[in-house]
């Protein structure tokens, strides 16, 4: 099993249903105005502008930003604690409680998509009654990114478990799939023939960011075509 | 305390400082425990609220804490691996020298060693590292080799104190357990120099290679990581090199200083300025080496990334410190060292002082421009540093400074004993080393 996410830029409309989705999903901290302009914001999935060309042959484009999920990933690498690492499934997940706030991994990361907790994070008082009770909220001083939504993994294998069933393809998908209503994003097991990603990491289209680095990403776009 | 009859050795005047501090001593001690003060009320004020109240943010998330972390353990390798390169090739000008720059070691090296334990977002989980500790991660090659280093450089601080501290004990300068306790039962017989001789032998042998490690290994911190501006195998010994430079000009410093306030000039005589000086000059040329090769690099490399960092510190928003780093570590010291008219005292003070911030500068360059620019399209990231950081920075500073001054207090600065070891022997010992080196007379050459 080796899960994996084929964004496909020529059905995304770059409208940020995913970033809203996965920061509501993940209890990820809003914080201040003021502390977003010194960039600190923090969005597990960005979406991401590149400007092509030059006025008026401007051209802009958006992407969205997920964590890559890297098979080689560089974060991993120079964590002290092993408070990230890569899972047997290929996710790279954070391990908060043992995570001691060096940020040398949001240093090694050559996508940044990591995020830390400059202050002890807050919600609005709305935001706060509905947080997601199944992902655990951080403290203050820790490092965190995407998890590719691993709290939902862990449901639908315990559901399948109590079914006494296989993990079906539409049993798990993340918050930021499910949101986009252009069903651009589609997540599932890279290596079973079965799920849609499958076929789709290997269309011509397919590309990765910044490949040639050789963290082997497990988020695959679909380039534009046109 | 009642003035010293009349010394019947001249060096003991060496320990005026000791014997009587004078009153200026307590002033400045009190200032710098009022900063110092204030500084851990900033630190703790920073645990309870967060890494927040410093200037980092995403996507330049190290800042002056990292920076000052490299500086002062660049500062730290001055001292024990000058002084022990010095006493290895046996020159003879080491003497006042050698222990001014071990103790810039000891107290910086323990400074600098707090800076990442202070850059944590969590220090309360600073436990972790021994009990969860990834030995693939080159913070933890840090802790080995700073913890190294530090052991071994204060012992070999420590080693060569020994006689000295005797001396004190046998005046009976006061605190009296203190000496009593610390030189270990140092009669001077000759079994005793025997072992003395042995263990600094085997120290200064020891502390060369660890030093060398330890900047190595911060260097890894960055190198190891595959971000533009850091990747890069050169760094290793370019912050070696760089931080021996940086020592050299704090001795440098920190001897016109002492020279000044202690009246030193018979031990601080100028060909010691001026053998260092020149020490500095041949560092600063090879400091201008790596950073040619390593910027000539990355430019015919002409990677994109690596040309927006290379950019962004050449013409871009970082121009300023870059120019000001070359124009203070290579445009100055050239001028003012390579002149026999200029590498006077005060322009070797000049020289060194630039150095400081010229290597303090290269530091900043290299920690903040490869962060703020990262690969994908974000915006270019900006660091200002708060309020916090640079009291930190100012606190760090005063440890140094009370550091020295509390060692200054206690013990003598320069080493008494080497000096009057070098009165009585050296001159013996060195005319019998360069006859050795003299081919021989006596026997005829092999006929062939």
């Amino acid at each position: 099993m080796k899960w994996g996410m084929v964004i496909d830029l020529q059905k995304c409309t770059g409208c940020g249903e995913c970033v809203a989705a996965c920061k509501l999903e993940n209890n990820v901290a809003i914080v201040e105005p003021k502390e977003s302009e010194m960039g600190r914001t923090m969005l597990w999935m960005d979406m991401l502008t590149v400007y092509e060309g030059e006025y008026p042959r401007l051209r802009v484009r958006q992407f969205p930003r997920p964590c890559m999920h890297c098979d080689h990933p560089p974060c991993t690498k120079v964590c002290p604690v092993r408070a990230t690492y890569r899972n047997e499934e290929g996710i790279v997940a954070q391990i908060y409680p043992q995570c001691i706030g060096c940020r040398y991994c949001m240093a090694a990361c050559p996508y940044t998509v990591k995020s830390f907790n400059w202050y002890k994070p807050e919600w609005a008082p709305g935001i706060r009654e509905t947080a997601n009770p199944d992902v655990s909220v951080r403290l203050v001083g820790v490092v965190e990114k995407c998890t590719f939504c691993v709290h939902r993994l862990q449901k639908a294998k315990e559901q399948a478990k109590a079914e006494g069933r296989n993990l079906r393809e539409g049993d798990f998908q993340t918050a930021c799939a499910e949101s986009c209503p252009a069903g651009a994003i589609v997540f599932g097991d890279l290596e079973n023939t079965n799920h849609r990603v499958n076929p789709l990491s290997r269309s011509p289209r397919a590309t990765r960011l910044l490949e040639d680095l050789g963290t082997e990403p497990k988020v695959i776009y679909l380039k534009e075509v046109d | 305390m009642e003035k010293a009859p009349a010394a019947p050795n001249p060096d003991y005047d060496l320990l005026r400082p000791i014997e009587d501090p004078g009153k200026s001593f307590y002033y400045i001690v009190i200032v710098l425990l009022v900063i110092i003060l204030y500084t851990g009320y900033v630190y703790i004020r920073q645990v309870y609220y967060g890494l927040g109240v410093t200037g980092m943010a995403q996507p330049v998330t190290w800042g002056f804490y990292i920076i000052n972390f490299v500086f002062f353990i660049g500062i730290s390798h001055a001292g024990t691996l000058i002084s022990a390169i010095l006493r290895l090739s046996k020159a003879e000008w080491r003497r006042p020298i050698t222990r001014m720059a071990e103790v810039i070691t000891a107290i910086v090296l323990a400074i600098g060693g707090l800076h990442p334990i202070i850059d944590l977002g969590r220090p309360d989980r600073m436990t972790h590292l021994f009990y969860n500790g990834r030995l693939q991660s080159p913070l933890l090659w840090d802790i080995v080799s700073i913890t190294a280093y530090f052991t071994a450089s204060t012992v070999y601080l420590y080693i060569p104190m020994i006689p000295d501290i005797a001396i004190l004990r046998d005046r009976g300068v006061k605190p009296r357990w203190l000496y009593e306790f610390l030189s270990w039962g140092w009669q001077g017989t000759e079994q005793q120099h025997k072992v003395l001789d042995r263990a600094m032998n085997i120290l200064m042998v020891v502390v060369i290679p660890i030093a060398i490690s330890v900047h190595t290994i911060i260097s890894y911190i960055f190198a190891m990581t595959v971000q533009p501006g850091w990747h890069s195998t050169i760094f290793g010994p370019y912050f070696v090199v760089g931080a021996i430079f940086s020592g050299i000009a704090a001795i440098l410093v920190l001897m016109i200083v002492f020279r000044k306030v202690f009246h030193l000039e018979r031990y601080l005589k100028l060909i010691h300025f001026n053998y260092l000086s020149v020490l500095l000059l041949v560092m600063s040329l090879l400091w201008f080496y790596f950073t040619f090769s390593e910027y000539l690099t990355g430019y015919y490399g002409h990677e994109p990334n690596e040309m927006r960092v290379f950019w962004y510190k050449f013409s871009g928003a970082f121009a300023p410190y870059f120019w000001t780093m070359v124009t203070c570590n290579f445009l100055l010291p050239l001028i003012l060292l390579s002149n026999r008219k200029t590498r006077t005292i005060p322009g070797i003070l000049i020289a060194s002082i630039s150095v400081i911030i010229g290597m303090w500068l290269e530091r900043l360059i290299i920690v903040v421009p490869s962060l703020a620019n990262p690969r994908l399209p974000y915006p270019t990231g900006i660091y200002i540093p708060s309020s916090t950081e640079w009291t930190l920075f100012l606190g760090g500073v005063s440890v140094f400074i009370l550091g020295y001054m509390m060692f200054a207090r206690f013990f003598p600065v320069i080493s008494i004993w080497e000096i009057q070891e070098g009165r009585q022997e050296s001159a013996k010992a060195v005319t019998e080393r360069i006859t050795s080196y003299m081919p021989d007379p006596q026997t005829p050459l092999a006929k062939g």
